[in-house]
């Protein structure tokens, strides 16, 4: 088993979200430094259905998969990743996984933009400071940042950065950048 | 289709889960066990009523050193509902203990933020 943690004293959580295809599972296999590992999260739904009207509550279980990613910056301090489902059915797992979240990234694949909409809804009403992480595909046209961030409707504080979430380098840079989003939120309040 | 996010198909990591939790679910969870809570096992040997399972074990043995219920579950590929049955388990029993590391999540200082950043510049 190599996931042996470093002792983690001080646990800072980062969330990687953004439609389904947008690299999620990509990025924070790019930078987590163990053998990408995913949780499941058994979920239990009540269906709504005949079975009410008989006073039975039938349940469901269902298991959805999530990127998890550790990255140890020093002994005593380590960053966790979370990629977030990219299926609406799971909007309830996001309360759980942004609490305690210092920020996230969104992740948009330039040829179907409006698949971020939702995560960035969520952020924006959550109050949790997010920046825009572009993922350059082969074949989807290029955009400026600026392009994206008036497509978008983005508050011009919010940092649009093109990447590339399968290069450590690049997916580094994304979170130095958010991190940098962070303290100036935070400075702001 | 997006085959390996979706496992609703795949019956098998239900019905394990459900057999080893002994059916028990989600009103069981303890919620104060969220992903990034830490486990750290009981130092001193405790003799508790509980009958382990090698999934017990396997938490014991991980717990050694402090870690997350997300890599708890990671580690043990099971669902984090088990998990934290498991866990509430082992809490019972006072063979864990538990601890959020809520300190930086929720009053991050500007220090620890900049600790971060460097972290990241260094890597
Ligand atoms: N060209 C390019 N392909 C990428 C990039 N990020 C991810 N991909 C590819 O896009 C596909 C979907 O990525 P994935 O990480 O599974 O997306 P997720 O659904 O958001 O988790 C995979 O085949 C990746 O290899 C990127 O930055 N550039
Ligand atoms: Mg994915």
């Amino acid at each position: 088993m190599d996931s042996r943690p470093s002792e983690a004293e001080l646990a800072v959580k980062i969330l990687v979200a953004g439609g389904f295809g947008a690299g999620k599972t990509t990025m924070v296999a790019s930078v987590s430094e163990m053998r990408p590992l995913r949780t499941e999260e058994q979920l239990t739904e009540r269906s709504i259905g005949v079975d009410d009207l008989e006073g039975v509550e039938r349940k469901t279980t269902t298991t959805v998969a999530m990127d998890f990613g550790r990255i140890t910056l020093r002994t005593g301090l380590v960053l966790y990743l979370f990629g977030t489902p990219g299926q609406d059915r799971f909007w309830f797992m996001w309360d759980e996984l942004a609490e305690g979240a210092l920020g996230a990234v969104v992740l948009v694949d330039t040829r179907r933009l409006a698949d971020c909409f939702a995560s960035i809804d969520y952020f924006e009403r959550r109050g949790l400071p997010f920046i825009i992480g572009v993922n350059t595909f082969e074949g989807a046209k290029p955009y400026t940042p600026e392009d994206i961030r008036i497509a978008l409707d983005l508050d011009p504080e919010i940092p649009v950065i093109n990447c590339d979430a399968r290069s450590r380098e690049s997916t580094r840079q994304v979170l130095i950048t958010l991190m940098g989003h962070v303290m100036t939120a935070m400075a702001r309040r | 289709m997006s085959g390996h996010e979706w496992l609703d198909e795949e019956a098998g990591p239900v019905v394990r889960a459900f057999w080893l939790t002994g059916g028990r679910t989600a009103s069981d969870n303890r919620t104060d066990l969220d992903l990034m809570t830490l486990v750290v096992r009981t130092p001193e040997p405790v003799y508790g009523s509980l009958l382990l399972s090698p999934e017990h074990e396997a938490i014991l043995d991980l717990a050694h050193q402090p870690l997350t219920v997300a890599e708890v579950a990671s580690a043990l590929d099971l669902a984090v509902g088990v998990v934290r049955v498991l866990l509430g388990d082992l809490l019972n029993d006072r063979r864990i203990t538990v601890r959020r590391p809520s300190s930086v999540a929720r009053f991050p200082t500007t220090r620890i933020i900049e600790e971060v950043i460097h972290g990241l510049q260094a890597l």
